[in-house]
């Protein structure tokens, strides 16, 4: 375990020369998503009155704050990862060293657990000075935030390891992301859709991310038990830090 | 160090083919060939990173199998391409590396001046790799894997790319090395770095050895003192291959010229403008190992 720290440690060595323009954006963004659509949209939306109480604002932040974290999770896991394959070269270097493969795939996951619970405490405090939800009720959402991300970063992580041109990259935010972002809960309830898709999205683990979310800072009632929406991330979670070993080692040792 | 029947094949191909050496302590030991005799596949064999298929293999008293990461801690690796981070400074690229491999922080900042003293980049400390000629990042890479202070280190193809001042550079901090008993293993495709570095060599070609010596036993016994290279005018160089025929202890044919050789120059020179052949230009010049692999393969090195 050590080794992955060391690993870690290289990462924030790098991060240290680009942490003010993540910081920034990471601050931001929410702020710039929350006025343009939860406000702003939202007006609208709440004239309607589709949401009962709920105001579009607290919706759509709960929503986004999951979101996020699964598109943080995808972002890292993706071209990063890919430059430590090809580019930077990053984990070639490593290998010369006593560092094993296995401290390479979790020292970056451990990584990319502290951007995503960064950047998901941040869209906290910035959606309760929104005034979408209580700030303490945000923050025990993080972890499931968090599980959110890592669900989303170790299969990704296998999967870039397993590409050698970065175009599937491209492919997985345009097919896989996009539509997840869209069509997964967070714009709107899931029962707008086509019966369908409504199954399609039960599958994504976005929406299960979501569910709990909305039940911790909303008081929403998730559709399935608790148990039955974390089981599921855990499982993402677990196929991909199974998964992401094998294919680093199919990758670098030949 | 010691290989025997080492192996290894990739699929259908066979890139190290059963090949048996030894390397001794505070040696500089080559690996010469042409590219994909199978050098770097033998190098990262060695560094552990890379399985073997067949044969055995001791790297400092140990087995890569089972102990890769005890003998990974001891090596210096300096692959073939400068894998250095370019978007960082020259500090953290020796900082992280030397954390990889477990030395306490404050060990490493104590190491890092001193590397760089050696790479001579001391100047350089702070500035991001980007900037730094191509010299100056093989060097840095070169101290990079000197930071734990290896007992032996790797040289996948030291001065590839590199122009002629900085080569030099380079094998001058090589030298340093050795003086230091550090054992050095480096592979290469160029004679004149052979000769400059190496105790011993092997010649690889196509997955095996095929020869094995010091640089000048491997001159001395595949191709003899001196060499005359012989070009023709154009469109007599049939005439001329031809008519030199029983000159010198061998002739060698090229593209573009004929290489004889023979123990006295002189006597080559005044064989050949007797013979009548027209010749372009003659050129006398020493042996080399250039000479060993175009006599041991019928190749050149560099093609």
């Amino acid at each position: 375990m050590t080794g992955a720290l060391r690993v870690l440690e290289g990462q924030l060595v790098a991060y240290r020369r680009t942490w003010r323009g993540s910081v920034i954006t990471t601050f931001i963004n929410p702020v710039l998503f929350l006025s343009a659509m939860g406000l702003g949209l939202g007006s609208l939306v709440d004239r309607g009155a589709r949401l009962g109480s709920l105001s579009y604002l607290a919706f759509y932040a709960s929503g986004l704050l999951a979101a996020q974290a699964m598109q943080t999770g995808v972002g890292d896991a993706a071209f990063p990862v890919m430059a430590g394959f090809k580019w930077s070269k990053t984990y070639h270097t490593a290998l010369a060293t006593p560092i094993a493969i296995r401290d390479l795939v979790f020292g970056h996951a451990t990584f990319i657990l502290l951007r995503v619970t960064l950047a998901a405490v941040a869209f906290a405090l910035v959606a309760a000075i929104f005034g979408a939800f209580a700030v303490t009720a945000a923050l025990t959402a993080v972890p499931v935030v968090v599980l959110c991300g890592l669900a989303y970063a170790l299969p990704v992580m296998a999967f870039t390891a397993s590409r050698e041109h970065e175009s599937a990259l491209i492919a997985v935010f345009r097919f896989g992301l996009v539509p997840m972002f869209l069509l997964s809960g967070t714009f709107f309830p899931l029962d707008q859709l086509p019966g369908w898709l409504q199954a399609m999205a039960t599958l994504v683990p976005l929406w299960h991310a979501i569910e709990l979310v909305r039940a911790l800072t909303l008081d929403a009632a998730s559709a399935l038990p608790w148990a039955a929406h974390v089981g599921y991330l855990t499982l993402w979670l677990v196929v991909g830090a199974l998964l992401a070993p094998r294919m680093f080692r199919r990758r670098l040792v030949a | 160090m010691v290989a025997r029947g080492l192996t290894k094949r990739f699929g259908e191909l066979t890139a190290v083919d059963a090949i048996d050496f030894d390397v001794h302590t505070g040696e500089v030991f080559g690996f010469l060939g042409p590219n994909g005799a199978g050098k770097t596949s033998t190098m990262r064999m060695i560094g552990a990173v890379s399985p073997l298929t067949g044969g055995t293999l001791q790297v400092l008293d140990r087995d890569p199998a089972t102990d890769g990461a005890e003998i990974r801690a001891r090596l210096g690796v300096v692959p073939q391409e400068n894998t250095v981070d370019e978007e960082l400074s020259v500090t953290d690229n020796l900082y992280i590396y030397g954390r990889y491999f477990g030395m306490p922080r404050a060990q490493v900042r104590r190491r890092i001046p001193e590397l760089l003293e050696f790479a001579q980049l001391t100047d350089r400390a702070d500035d991001k790799v980007t900037v730094l000629s191509g010299g100056m990042k093989r060097r840095l890479v070169i101290a990079r894997a000197l930071i734990n202070t290896p007992s032996m280190v790797l040289l996948d193809e030291p001065t590839t790319g590199l122009d002629p001042q900085a080569r030099h550079l380079v094998w001058d901090r090589l030298h340093e090395l050795t003086r230091q008993g550090v054992t050095l293993l480096l592979t290469t495709h160029y004679m004149d770095e052979a000769e400059q570095l190496c105790d011993r060599l092997v010649v690889m070609s196509d997955a095996t050895i095929v020869a094995e010596g010091s640089p000048r036993e491997l001159i001395a016994t595949y191709a003899g003192r001196e060499v005359l290279e012989v070009r023709f005018p154009p469109g007599h160089r049939y005439a001329g291959w031809t008519g030199l025929d029983g000159i010198g202890s061998r002739r060698e044919v090229l593209a573009d010229r004929v290489i004889i050789y023979g123990d006295d120059a002189e006597q080559l020179t005044s064989a050949v403008t007797h013979s009548g052949v027209e010749v372009a230009s003659m050129l006398v010049r020493r042996a080399s190992l250039e000479d060993v692999f175009l006599r041991l393969t019928g190749r050149r090195l560099i093609e």
